[in-house]
C-alpha cells in the first residue's frame, strides 16, 4: 500500500487538476461560453471577450467574481454581455473597489455605510475574527455616479503629480477614475449610451438609407429635399462619431477585401462607413442581433447568432479563432492556479516526510512537484504559442519562469539526493512565484504587446531567459539556506548528514547562479551596445543584475578563502534573496530607467516585509550553535 | 623584501580583501541606483563611478564618504594582479579561473578606457534633411560665424568650457577678441518687459538689452534640458564692440548679426557639433504602433548615406535594434519627435569590442570551473 499512495496521491492531484478543462467547469450556459470565445481586437492584439472580461474585471477589483445586487453569482462573460447590452443592469453591480477612506467620503459614504451587517450570530463572530469580510469594499456605478464630477474634478489635480510622489488619496483617485473610465470604454465598445433597441434601429437605418443619403446629397448642394429625413440621418452619422470616439475595443473585423487583417475598427467607426457603402456592417448587426436576444432573456436565438457570427469569422479567421478558442480554455482552466495548490501539497508533503512516513511522503511530494512543474511547462508553453514569443516577455511571466527554473532545478536535487529537500524548496518557490505571478497579473492582460524598444525575439530569447535562470537559482539557493535554518533551529532532525547535504546543494547552485547571473547580464549589455551603443549604462535593472553576480561571486570567494563555513556560507545565501528581491522588483519601484515598468504601492511593503524576514533569518543562523535545537543532532 | 612591502603584499593576494572589496563594490553600485533618482544616470556616474572618492555635502563641505568606482576598480585590478602572480599556480586545473579573472581584468581596464574615449552626440533629421555633423547631447558651444562670403561661412566654434572659466579668446580667423562676461549652465530666459524688476543686464548690444536671464541650478534628472546662457563682450582693436547676451539656440533660433571691419558675422550659441566626412539625409521616418493603443510598436528611419569620396549613395534603414555602423561611428534610432523627424543616437567607442571579448573569456572561464566542479562531484558521488 505505502508504494502505490504516492502513486495514488499524484493520480488523485491530476484528475483534480484536468477538471478545470471540463465544459462542465464553467457555470454559464453553452451561448455564453461561445460568445466568450469570440475574437476581438484589445491593447494591440486579438483575443477572446472573455480574456476582455476577465482582464477588465481582475484591474477594476481584483477578482474575477461578480455578484448581483441579489447575491447571485455571474460569470466574468455574463458581466461583460450585461456591460454591452444590459448597462442599465451592470451599473448595478459592485465591481469598483473602493478602500480609501478619503474616496469613500467623496461618493457620500463612510467605513460605517460600508460596514457589513451579519444575521447570524455565527457570521458575526466570523467577522469579529476577521474570518469574513467586516466591510463592502466594492461599489457599483450606479453609487458613484451622481459624484462622477466631483471625482474628476479631484482626478484632474492629482493627475499632474508624478505616481510616486501622490499621497494615497490621489493614487485612489487616480486610479478610481482609471477604472471608471475603463468601465465607460467598455459599456460603449457596441451600443451607444441611452439605447435601449440598437438593432431596431440599425435596421430601421438600413431601411431607410438610401433615401437619407439622398437628402442629405440634395441638402448639401442646396436643392429642394426632406429636411426630416436628411436631418435624421446627420444625426446619426453624429451619433457614430462621438460612439467611434467612446471605446477603444475594436470589436469588428476588417472587411472582406481589406488587406490589412490588423485593420479592425470599433463599432461607431464601422457604423461610420454605412453611409459609404451603403449598408450596415455585418457584424455590428451580428452583435446588436445578439444584445437583443441577450435583453430579451432568448437564450436559443442568442447562441444562434452568436454561432452564425462565430462561423463566419472562422472561415476567415481560421488561425486567430483557433488562438481565441485555446485562449478561453487556458482561462477557464487556469493551470497556474491549479499548479499553485499542487506545489503546496507538495510542501506539505516534504514536511511531513521529515517528521513522519519518511519515505511515502516524500515520493508524493517528489511526485507532486513533477506534476506542478509538468502542469507549469504546459501553461508557460500554451502562452509562448498564444503569444509567439520566448516564454519571459514582462514582470507577470518572469515570475512565472523564475518558478518554473527554480522548480526544474529542484528536481534535479531531489532526483540526487532524495531527502525531500529539493521537493520542499520546489513547493515554497513554485507556490510563491505563482503566489507573486497571480497578483502582478492585476495589472491588465498579462499576454500584453511588446514596446518596440524590447521587441526582439532573439535578445528575449537569450538575454532575458539566462538572467532570469540565474534570478531563479539564486533564489533556489536561499530557499535551501533557509530550509537549513528553519530545520536547524526550530526542530531536532536538521542532523550532520542532512546538513552538509543541504550546505552542498548550497554551494552548487551558487556556482550555477553565478555563471547564469554572470552570462545572463553579459547578453544584456550586448543587446544594449546593438540597440542603444552602450555595454553598460548603469540602469537601475542593470545595476541590480550586476550586484546578484558580485553576490554569488562574493559567496564563492568567502568559501575559497575560509572566510565562512557552512554557517557563514548559509547566511550568505539567505541574503542572495534580499539581493535578488531587490534587483527583481525594488529597481522598479525607483520608477526610473528603462526598465522601470510595473510600479506598485502594494509591492513595496511586501518586498520590505520579504527582506525583514530575510534578515531575521539570517540573524537566526548567526544563534550560537547552544541554541539550536538540532545541535544535538549536528554535533553527533 | 622590507616587511612593510611584505605586509602590503600579503593584503593585496589576500581572498580577504577580495571579500571585502566585492563587499563594498556591491554598496556603491547600490547606492548609486538610488541616488539617481535625485541625480539621473548621467551625475550617478559622474559621482560614483568615474571617481576615486564619493564625497557627500555636510552643511557647505563635501566631506570624503567611500571610496569611488576607480578607487575599487583599482585596488580589484591590484588584488587580481598579486594573486596571480604570487598565490594561484597556473595549473589545467585552475585554467577556468585564469581564464575568468584574465576577462575581468580586460573588462576592468575595457570599462576604465570607453569611459574616457566614448563620445555620445544626437543627429536629428526631418525628411529631406542632409546634415554632415551631430550635435552634442549636452555641450554647447558658442559660433561666430563669417558670412561675409555668400558661397560659404567661416566658423569659429568656442566650447562653453572656456567662456566657463572666463577665458578670453583670440582667434586668427576673427578681427576681435571675445571675452566671457558670464556662463550659466542652465537659465530661465524671458522678455525684460515681462519682469518688471529684474536686475539691470550686463548686454548693451544685439537682443541682450531686451533679455532678462535667471540662471538656475543643473538639473541632473535623465530626461532634463539644461538651456545655458552666456553673456560675452567682443573687443576690437579700437575698442568694445559691445556685450551680447547669447541664450541657448533651442530658444532663440535666430543668429544675432552685425558687421565689423567690412565684415559679416553671426553669433549662435548651439549644441556642440561634430562634423564627419559624409552626410544622411533622411527619406522616410515611420513610426508604427500596435492597433487602438498608444505603445509603440516600430519607428524606423529610411536614410540615404553619402559617402565622402562622391561615391554613389546608398540606402539604410535604422530601425530599434539595427543601427547603423559606418567610419567607426555608429547610428541608433533613439527616439522621434513629430511624424516627419527623426533623432538619432551617434556613438564613438573605439573600445566596443572589448567588453565581447572580456565577456567571452570569462563566460568560458565559469563554463570550464562550473564543468570540472560538475565532473568532481559527479566522480564523488559515484564512488559513494
Amino acid at each position: 500500500m505505502s508504494r502505490r499512495l504516492p502513486l495514488l496521491i499524484v493520480v488523485v492531484a491530476l484528475l483534480w487538476s484536468l477538471t478545470g478543462l471540463l465544459p462542465t467547469s464553467v457555470p454559464q450556459p453553452e451561448g455564453v461560453t461561445k460568445f466568450g470565445r469570440l475574437p476581438v481586437l484589445s491593447e494591440g492584439r486579438v483575443k477572446p471577450l472573455d480574456s476582455v472580461a476577465r482582464s477588465t474585471l481582475l484591474v477594476m477589483q481584483g477578482r474575477q467574481r461578480v455578484e448581483k445586487p441579489d447575491g447571485q453569482e455571474i460569470t466574468p462573460d455574463e458581466w461583460l454581455l450585461d456591460v454591452l447590452f444590459r448597462p442599465e443592469a451592470a451599473d448595478t453591480y459592485k465591481v469598483f473597489v473602493v478602500d480609501n477612506v478619503d474616496v469613500l467620503s467623496l461618493i457620500g459614504k463612510s467605513e460605517d455605510s460600508q460596514r457589513i451587517h451579519y444575521e447570524k450570530t455565527s457570521q458575526q463572530l466570523a467577522a469579529i475574527l476577521d474570518i469574513v469580510p467586516t466591510t463592502q469594499r466594492r461599489v457599483s456605478f450606479t453609487e458613484i455616479m451622481p459624484y462622477l464630477a466631483q471625482i474628476e474634478a479631484q482626478e484632474k489635480l492629482a493627475e499632474p503629480v508624478e505616481a510616486q510622489n501622490r499621497t494615497h488619496f490621489q493614487s485612489a483617485v487616480v486610479q478610481l477614475a482609471t477604472n471608471l473610465a475603463h468601465y465607460l470604454r467598455l459599456r460603449r465598445a457596441v451600443m451607444p449610451d441611452g439605447t435601449t433597441d440598437f438593432l431596431g434601429e440599425l435596421l430601421n437605418l438600413q431601411e431607410h438609407l438610401s433615401e437619407g443619403i439622398e437628402a442629405v446629397r440634395l441638402k448639401e448642394a442646396n436643392q429642394p429635399h426632406d429636411e426630416a429625413k436628411a436631418l435624421a440621418m446627420l444625426d446619426e452619422g453624429q451619433k457614430f462619431v462621438s460612439m467611434a470616439e467612446a471605446t477603444d475595443l475594436l470589436a469588428i473585423p476588417p472587411e472582406d477585401d481589406d488587406p490589412d487583417a490588423n485593420d479592425w475598427h470599433n463599432t461607431g467607426h464601422a457604423l461610420l462607413e454605412t453611409f459609404g457603402k451603403g449598408f450596415v456592417n455585418p457584424a455590428v448587426l451580428a452583435y446588436a442581433g445578439m444584445g437583443y436576444a441577450w435583453r430579451q432573456d432568448q437564450p436559443a436565438k442568442f447562441e444562434h447568432i452568436v454561432d452564425l457570427y462565430g462561423a463566419s469569422l472562422a472561415k476567415r479567421f481560421g488561425p486567430q479563432v483557433r488562438k481565441t478558442t485555446v485562449e478561453t480554455y487556458f482561462n477557464a482552466a487556469e493551470p497556474f492556479y491549479a499548479c499553485m495548490l499542487v506545489y503546496l501539497a507538495a510542501f506539505l508533503f516534504a514536511v511531513l516526510s521529515w517528521l513522519r512516513w519518511p519515505e511515502t511522503s516524500r515520493r508524493a511530494a517528489a511526485g507532486l512537484v513533477v506534476l506542478g512543474w509538468v502542469m507549469a511547462t504546459a501553461g508557460i508553453a500554451t502562452r509562448m504559442w498564444l503569444e509567439g514569443r520566448p516564454p519571459v516577455t514582462n514582470l507577470y511571466s518572469s515570475a512565472l519562469f523564475i518558478g518554473w527554473g527554480s522548480v526544474a532545478l529542484c528536481i534535479v536535487l531531489e532526483a540526487i539526493y532524495k531527502d525531500g529537500i529539493g521537493a520542499a524548496a520546489a513547493g515554497v518557490i513554485g507556490f510563491a512565484t505563482l503566489l507573486i505571478a497571480h497578483h502582478l497579473a492585476l495589472a491588465g492582460d498579462t499576454l500584453e504587446m511588446m514596446r518596440a524598444v524590447l521587441d526582439s525575439n532573439f535578445w528575449l530569447a537569450t538575454h532575458v531567459v539566462v538572467v532570469t535562470t540565474g534570478y531563479a537559482s539564486t533564489f533556489l539557493a536561499g530557499m535551501l539556506a533557509v530550509i537549513y535554518v528553519v530545520r536547524g533551529v526550530f526542530t531536532r532532525n536538521l542532523d550532520k548528514a542532512t546538513a552538509d547535504a543541504i550546505a552542498r546543494m548550497i554551494y552548487g547552485i551558487v556556482c550555477f547562479a553565478t555563471l547564469f547571473s554572470f552570462v545572463g547580464t553579459t547578453l544584456g549589455g550586448i543587446w544594449a551596445d546593438q540597440s542603444w551603443g552602450r555595454f553598460w549604462g548603469w540602469d537601475p535593472k542593470e545595476n541590480g543584475a550586476l550586484i546578484i553576480v558580485v553576490w554569488n561571486a562574493l559567496i564563492l570567494h568567502a568559501r575559497w578563502g575560509g572566510l565562512v563555513r557552512q554557517r557563514g556560507l548559509v547566511a550568505l545565501a539567505i541574503f542572495g534573496n534580499v539581493v535578488t528581491s531587490w534587483s527583481w522588483f525594488g529597481t522598479n519601484m525607483l520608477g526610473i530607467g528603462l526598465h522601470s515598468y510595473g510600479f506598485t504601492e502594494a509591492a513595496f511593503w511586501w518586498l520590505s516585509g520579504f527582506i525583514v524576514l530575510q534578515l531575521a533569518l539570517i540573524g537566526l543562523a548567526n544563534l550560537p550553535l547552544a541554541r539550536w535545537r538540532s545541535r544535538a543532532a549536528l554535533q553527533a | 623584501m622590507p616587511e612593510a612591502l611584505k605586509l602590503i603584499r600579503s593584503i593585496l593576494v589576500s581572498l580577504r580583501l577580495t571579500v571585502l572589496l566585492l563587499a563594498m563594490s556591491i554598496i556603491l553600485v547600490f547606492w548609486a541606483t538610488l541616488d539617481q533618482v535625485h541625480l539621473g544616470v548621467w551625475g550617478v556616474q559622474q559621482k560614483f563611478f568615474h571617481a576615486f572618492v564619493v564625497t557627500v555635502r555636510v552643511g557647505e563641505l563635501q566631506v570624503p564618504a567611500y571610496p569611488g568606482g576607480y578607487t575599487i576598480g583599482l585596488l580589484l585590478l591590484a588584488n587580481l594582479l598579486c594573486a596571480h602572480i604570487y598565490r594561484l599556480k597556473l595549473t589545467w586545473r585552475k585554467l577556468g579561473i585564469w581564464l575568468t579573472h584574465a576577462g575581468l581584468i580586460l573588462l576592468l581596464v575595457g570599462e576604465l578606457v570607453s569611459g574616457l574615449v566614448q563620445r555620445d552626440y544626437m543627429m536629428r533629421l526631418e525628411e529631406g534633411e542632409t546634415k554632415n555633423y551631430a550635435e552634442s547631447n549636452r555641450q554647447y558651444e558658442l559660433a561666430v560665424i563669417d558670412t561675409t562670403d555668400p558661397k560659404f561661412d567661416q566658423v569659429v566654434a568656442i566650447p562653453t568650457s572656456l567662456l566657463a572659466r572666463g577665458q578670453v579668446v583670440q582667434d586668427p580667423k576673427l578681427p576681435f577678441r571675445v571675452v566671457p562676461k558670464g556662463y550659466f549652465p542652465n537659465t530661465d530666459v524671458q522678455m525684460r518687459s515681462s519682469v518688471p524688476n529684474a536686475p539691470p543686464s550686463p548686454a548693451n548690444a544685439g537682443m541682450g538689452p531686451m533679455l532678462a536671464i535667471t540662471p538656475l541650478e543643473v538639473n541632473y534628472a535623465e530626461d532634463a534640458h539644461n538651456l545655458p546662457a552666456a553673456y560675452v563682450e567682443l573687443v576690437g582693436p579700437e575698442g568694445s564692440l559691445g556685450t551680447y547676451a547669447l541664450v541657448d539656440a533651442t530658444r532663440l533660433p535666430n543668429p544675432q548679426k552685425f558687421d565689423f571691419a567690412g565684415r559679416s558675422f553671426k553669433l549662435l550659441l548651439r549644441p556642440a557639433r561634430r562634423y564627419q566626412p559624409f552626410s544622411l539625409t533622411l527619406e522616410k521616418f515611420s513610426h508604427d504602433i500596435y492597433p487602438g493603443t498608444d505603445i509603440p510598436k516600430n519607428f524606423s528611419s529610411k536614410v540615404l548615406l553619402n559617402p565622402p569620396d562622391g561615391g554613389a549613395s546608398r540606402e539604410i534603414l535604422i530601425f530599434m535594434n539595427n543601427p547603423l555602423r559606418y567610419a567607426g561611428l555608429t547610428y541608433y534610432q533613439a527616439s522621434y519627435d513629430g511624424e516627419h523627424t527623426t533623432i538619432l543616437q551617434v556613438v564613438r567607442n573605439p573600445s566596443w569590442l572589448v567588453p565581447y571579448l572580456s565577456c567571452g573569456a570569462i563566460t568560458l572561464g565559469l563554463v570550464i570551473q562550473f564543468l570540472i566542479h560538475l565532473a568532481g562531484f559527479a566522480r564523488r558521488r559515484r564512488a559513494a
